[in-house]
């Protein structure tokens, strides 16, 4: 199955390269953007059977630094899954 | 005395023949070379390096590949033998990865990579490393660096503070760190991450050209202690 980990700088965790995408937009003329954020998307190729946990335990572990990000994990199963 | 230091190689790492080189200079005694790639450390070394570079490419965090590849499991559990190590600006960001450091270094505030010679405070005179300097002294060390802003939350940095853990601050605002921090310790000082290069400052005679002869004195001071203790 195909998983998709999003991975987040956490809230409050300044984000220099979203300000500097956000600066760029408004150089652009892009009006109304109040706020950009910049994360990072990683689609694994997984057995169907794939424990959950041994996901979390992918992020926790390398995936993301839960120091300065959150993760959230997409499977075709879960509510977010399959788009 | 006898001194076996260590020196790992990543691919992608670039400074560590200038880390070999000064740890030759100051001891007097060959650094051993170590491939990332080999599971064991040589027996009985006196202190681990881990130093600056691209690791990896940077690929995914900067460190984050390196802090799992063979060697770092022998890094770590050296490292809770209290085996001394001292990581430098990639190495710095190894250490913090594989969770021997707390805290991340992310992108500096400003976007632009850091290359010139700064001043740093001296906070800490307890460690192996930082025993030979005077508190609040003033040294400059070169920084060159893209992703040398350490953050940690507030409770982590106010023990940090609290223990008295954190080695070095930039002594003007240099990449946007919390507190200002350049160099950290682990809680039983026997570890030391930092983000500016003392193997770059280790040449007296060409103070202005090579970055200063500061560097060398905390190389001196992991001689020093681990021949007093």
């Amino acid at each position: 199955m195909k998983v998709r980990v999003l991975v987040r700088l956490k809230p409050g965790v300044l984000d220099p390269q979203g300000r500097a995408v956000h600066h760029a937009l408004d150089g652009l003329g892009f009006a109304g953007v109040s706020d950009v954020r910049v994360g990072r998307l990683i689609e694994l190729e997984v057995a169907d059977d794939t424990d959950p946990a041994t996901l979390t335990e992918m992020c926790e572990k390398l995936l993301a630094n839960t120091v300065i990000e959150n993760f959230t994990i997409e499977t075709p199963g879960s509510a977010e899954g399959g788009r | 005395m006898a001194f076996r230091a260590g020196v790992i190689t990543f691919p992608g790492s670039n400074c560590d023949r200038d880390m070999a080189v000064a740890l030759e200079a100051v001891s007097g005694q060959p650094a051993l070379r170590i491939w990332h790639g080999d599971a064991d450390l040589p027996a009985g070394l006196d202190l681990i390096a881990l130093p600056g570079g691209f690791s990896y490419g940077d690929y995914l965090r900067s460190g984050a590949m390196a802090a799992m590849s063979p060697i770092m499991r022998a890094v770590v559990a050296a490292a809770e033998r209290g085996v001394p190590v001292l990581g430098v600006c990639n190495g710095f960001q190894v250490l913090t990865e594989a969770r021997l450091l707390p805290g991340a270094l992310m992108r500096n505030a400003g976007q632009r990579f850091i290359c010139r010679t700064v001043a740093l405070t001296v906070e800490n005179t307890n460690s192996l490393f930082t025993s030979g300097f005077t508190p609040g002294e003033s040294l400059r060390i070169p920084v060159a660096h893209h992703d040398g802003n350490f953050f940690a939350d507030n409770d982590t940095l106010d023990r940090l503070e609290g223990e008295g853990l954190i080695a070095f601050r930039y002594a003007e605002a240099c990449n946007g760190s919390a507190r200002d921090i350049a160099g950290v310790l682990s809680a039983n000082g026997r570890v030391l991450g930092m983000m500016p290069h003392p193997e770059r400052a280790i040449e007296p005679a060409a103070v202005s050209e090579l970055g200063g002869a500061d560097g060398r004195r905390l190389f001196e001071n992991i001689l020093a202690a681990l021949a007093s203790a």
